[in-house]
């Protein structure tokens, strides 16, 4: 008898010390689970294949016009699963770590979709709790985003949620010159050390030449080596626009990354 | 041989006083952080406690709505609005006092919404709803910005009790800040009846 007692309180107690040691693991591999800032960085991240490649695709370029246009971003993101985290928790973190929004204005939008969990969630950056207050992210997702995945719509409630989303953030801010919107205009500091780098190929090959004049095996004028001349004919072309190395960033819309917003748990979901 | 150890020890007080400086200057940085984020954090429960009025305004109308456990919202309310402790004076005691009133005011919150669950019209009131979604929003941002309280107060007290920052804390007066405790009680899934 005696002894069953003192067996139940050991156990108690390393119940007690395992739930604990759980938990802690749990903190410090929460950040883990949170896939890391895509790259590159994109609006619409889907972990799952849900979407079609044209469907992301469309929806890139809706969001980056819209961040082109208004400085407010919104990044859509699906996920398997949100092993075992509140969805509202989750979706402020990721879009705290991205850094979704611009970092004066705070005015990143998460729409973040656990087809796992089958639940939803708009993230609400702190700039725009004001255009987009709880009740009327709740009311999104419950009335617009809700019933179409209900049918197995995923892509026509992402969509449709978005564009409400849209509708509610517009005219809260306007673009400024130091926003982060589409590549084209901003010139990045990648191009700069291009041109030190061809500056120096340049000199190289220069002295290079020389000492292939001083062997005497080579005949015709060309002072540059050939691949060297054909990557600056190519480069020639694309010069024109500033150094613009968006191009290598795929399909979809040329987004130019996120600004550094922050979130402070606003935002409203539900599930399906 | 004097003048050697002269400079030795001049060297030895321009190191100490380099270090006091930035040991200074870096725990008033923390320390500034701690009590901005202080300032989110009762900006989120004053958030809190100003929808309740509406809510308890919505759910009074409703016929033979229990009025124990509204006048417990209220009763609650007015102790947590009471409790404000300035970003400053973060003592542990001020602080456990502003703990418990908020806490007491989550938990009679939580109840009510159990209590809801038996009133299936209340449940399907436009106006009700989109008070849960503030409020359910609002419980978001505590929980958010005490975390982030958490942090910021996590890196200030590893610099007041690290060393060499540690001298310099307790000659400045830089003392250990207190930390938001989970809920006594909140492991504990809150039980529904039907």
């Amino acid at each position: 008898m005696n002894f069953l007692t003192i067996y139940f309180l050991a156990m108690n107690k390393l119940k007690l010390f395992l739930s604990s040691l759980f938990l802690l693991l749990a903190t410090i591999l929460f950040g883990q689970d949170i896939p890391k800032v895509p790259n590159p960085m994109r609006l619409v991240n889907d972990y799952t294949q849900t979407l079609t490649i044209e469907q992301k695709d469309q929806l890139e370029r809706k969001l980056v016009a819209y961040n082109d246009s208004t400085s407010n971003q919104i990044a859509v993101v699906i996920i398997p699963s949100l092993n075992g985290y509140e969805i509202a928790d989750y979706a402020t973190r990721l879009g705290h770590e991205w850094g979704v929004g611009q970092k004066d204005k705070r005015n990143g939008v998460v729409l973040l979709v656990s087809i796992g969990d089958r639940k939803v969630f708009i993230a609400v950056g702190y700039g725009l709790e004001g255009a987009l207050p709880d009740a009327y992210a709740k009311r999104i997702t419950s009335t617009i985003i809700k019933p179409e995945f209900k049918a197995g719509n995923y892509f026509k409630g992402i969509d449709d949620g978005t564009d409400a989303i849209m509708k509610f953030a517009s005219g809260e801010y306007k673009v400024d010159k130091d926003d982060v919107v589409s590549k084209k205009k901003g010139k990045g500091s990648g191009s700069w050390v291009f041109f030190v780098v061809l500056g120096f190929i340049i000199i190289f090959s220069l002295f290079r030449k020389r000492s292939y004049q001083q062997i005497g095996n080579r005949g015709s004028g060309s002072s540059l080596p050939f691949w060297l001349l054909m990557s600056m004919m190519g480069n020639s072309g694309r010069n024109s626009g500033g150094g613009d190395w968006g191009d290598f960033s795929g399909g979809g819309g040329d987004f130019g990354g996120f600004g550094g917003g922050d979130f402070g748990g606003g935002g409203a979901g539900d599930s399906w | 041989m004097n003048k050697i150890v002269l400079g030795v020890i001049a060297i030895l007080a321009l190191i100490f006083g380099v270090s006091a400086c930035n040991g200074y200057n870096k725990m008033v940085t923390l320390d500034q952080d701690v009590q901005q984020q202080w300032g989110q954090v009762q900006n989120v429960y004053q958030r809190r406690a100003d929808l309740i009025p509406n809510l308890v305004n919505t759910v009074k109308g409703y016929a033979n709505f229990e009025k124990e456990t509204l006048t417990q919202v209220i009763e609650a309310r007015s102790k947590a609005t009471a409790v404000n402790v300035d970003a400053s004076k973060l003592t542990p005691e001020t602080f456990q006092k502003f703990q418990q009133a908020q806490d007491g005011l989550g938990s009679a919150l939580s109840r009510l919404m159990v209590v809801v669950e038996k009133y299936p019209d209340l449940k399907a009131n436009q106006n009700f709803l989109e008070l849960q979604a503030q409020l359910e929003g609002t419980e978001n941002r505590i929980a958010t910005e005490r975390n982030r309280f958490n942090e910021l107060t996590g890196s200030y007290n590893k610099k007041v009790k690290s060393f060499p920052s540690n001298l310099f804390a307790g000659m400045f007066g830089f003392a250990e800040k207190p930390y938001f405790q989970a809920q006594a009680g909140s492991e504990k899934a809150p039980t529904v009846q039907f």
